[in-house]
């Protein structure tokens, strides 16, 4: 059967370039790079050049960029390395109602341990407003940390004006760009960030692998202890074909950007203005323009997210829900409960995540497929009854 | 390996692609509504009984692949049986007639086992009403 994949902010396909670049490092060029010897300065070379790459697409300079296992250590080495570092100063740290849960689980451990957190709201839209963060600084706050664009629904936060408060304030500024980055253009000085999370395999890299942007002078606590790897800051051998396919992978993405985000744009507006002309009872999740290019997120009133996934599924349609159902928990999204959605709302949402390998053919079988699913599931629907 | 990996088995899909008995019964004997919006599984179970028997049996489901599999399979196995019977039924007998649920969805099962003992338990307060209310016209003719 034919598959389309419009699950993109949970995972890419590697690119067979990337894979192509990474494959030496396991057989003949496996050194470790901590070695004198010349297998592994062969090795440290390869991590160099792709610190370089990887510095690059987000105007960073090469010193400030630590590789980790992905962009869950990222966060959590970004959060815990400020906390634990700055413990003298202050107690308090501000993020939103929205982040992602490496952030949010992450703020909850630091709660547990004596530090305060704000988490701010957010409008219907997903938008925190830059003033909300500048009332909720206190003399205490030493950390703020706001998503650079919401991997549910898609929308991009002010980070630039989040930012030159943070700057005023003299507070360190986090960021996770896990979606942005590879995707829309991203440059620390632009945003104003110290600190900023991304990982590989969002943007057609490997899984295994992303980075911590730590921005000179920025106090943190070293995240693994045990070797002098990544300037002591992250101990442990590095993982060297990962490393190298994040750096292709980066260098790929920087080629086409705004050209795909472009495509992508128009794909993600053609699939959301068909979705809601075919659909009744269809809202769109989300800000309508500042979003992501390639994130269409919408909730179906009356039915619920799996069910609508399974039937996707079974036509060769591969998307995601912020449903409970979905998950171990039986909370919806805490995403979609913080735009004001209602809980039936948001075990009814579906999100579609476009991509390189999509095209309009894709989309058109997203709306000639869809509609019958939801009517399918609206004749057994008992809420629908009750809405008439 | 496993060949296929999923996260049902094939009867829960097989269940859930091609339901049986949805709808409902107009006219029911006695109805069950159990759920609630926020954990995302509301079900609405019928039945229609005669002589003690249950007759027939329909559902409406919002929920997941689960819920819809296991509302299936209730319709399914309590037709013909009696409400004594029907009582019995529970979640782990559901789940095992779909060949087993991963454990975060048993409670589907769970929900459609209340389903049913809410739609019984309303028949049988309707019944006892009924037949409460016939014992007094009884009573009150032997007054005469």
């Amino acid at each position: 059967m034919r598959r389309i994949y419009l699950d993109h902010a949970a995972t890419t396909p590697t690119q067979p370039e990337v894979v192509k670049a990474m494959l030496p490092y396991f057989t003949n060029a496996f050194g470790n790079p901590s070695s004198i010897h010349s297998y592994g300065q062969e090795a440290k070379g390869a991590i160099e050049e792709a610190r370089d790459k990887v510095a690059a697409l987000i105007g960073a300079p090469s010193e400030e960029i630590v590789f980790t296992s992905g962009g869950t250590e990222a966060d959590n080495f970004a959060l815990k390395g400020v906390a634990f570092a700055n413990e003298g100063k202050g107690n308090h740290i501000i993020t939103t109602s929205i982040e992602h849960h490496a952030v949010i689980e992450t703020c909850k451990f630091l709660e547990r341990r004596g530090f305060r957190v704000t988490y701010l709201p957010v409008d219907a839209y997903g938008l925190v407003a830059p003033d909300d963060v500048r009332k909720a600084i206190t003399d205490k706050t030493i950390l703020i940390s706001v998503m650079h664009a919401s991997n549910e629904v898609g929308t991009i936060e002010p980070i630039t004006e989040i930012g030159k408060i943070a700057g005023e304030a003299s507070v360190y500024f986090h960021t996770d760009a896990v979606q942005t980055v590879g995707h829309i253009p991203v440059n620390v000085d632009d945003l104003g960030v110290d600190l900023l999370s991304l990982s590989a395999h969002k943007l057609y890299g490997p899984k295994g692998v992303g980075v911590l942007y730590i921005r000179k002078g920025t106090w943190l606590v070293p995240f693994m202890h045990g070797g002098d790897q990544e300037r002591r800051r992250r101990a442990g051998t590095d993982n060297v074909p990962a490393i190298v396919g994040f750096g292709k992978a980066a260098e790929l993405a920087q080629k086409d950007l705004s050209k795909e985000a472009e495509r992508l744009t128009s794909l993600r507006d053609e699939l959301i203005k068909g979705l809601l002309e075919r659909i009744d009872h269809i809202h769109l999740n989300g800000h309508p323009t500042i979003r992501l290019p390639n994130n269409v997120n919408v909730s179906v009133d009356f039915v619920e997210g799996e069910s609508m996934l399974l039937n996707l599924d079974l036509e060769g349609i591969c998307a995601s829900t912020g449903s409970a159902c979905s998950s171990s928990s039986l909370e919806p999204s805490h995403v979609l409960l913080a735009l004001g959605l209602s809980p039936e709302q948001a075990h009814g949402s579906l999100r579609f995540t476009l991509g390189r390998e999509n095209t309009e053919e894709g989309i058109e079988c997203v709306l000639e497929v869809l509609p019958r699913v939801v009517a399918k599931l609206r004749a057994m629907s008992p809420l629908l009854k009750s809405h008439r | 390996m496993r060949d296929v990996w999923s996260l049902y088995s094939e009867k829960v899909m097989e269940h859930f692609k091609n339901p049986r008995n949805v709808g409902e019964i107009e006219n029911p004997d006695g109805v069950g509504h159990v759920g609630n919006p926020v954990c995302g599984d509301i079900m609405e179970l019928y039945i229609k009984v005669k002589d003690s028997t249950i007759v027939d049996a329909k559902f409406k489901t919002f929920g997941c692949g689960a819920a819809i599999a296991t509302s299936s399979m209730v319709t399914e196995m309590v037709k013909g049986k009696s409400i004594d019977e029907a009582l019995e039924i529970s979640n782990r007998a559901l789940a095992e007639a779909l060949d087993g649920l991963p454990p975060i969805k048993m409670h589907c099962s769970v929900l459609a086992e209340e389903a049913l003992k809410s739609a019984v338990e309303d028949y049988l307060r309707k019944s006892k009403h009924v037949l409460s209310e016939a014992k007094e016209k009884k009573g009150s003719n032997k007054s005469e």
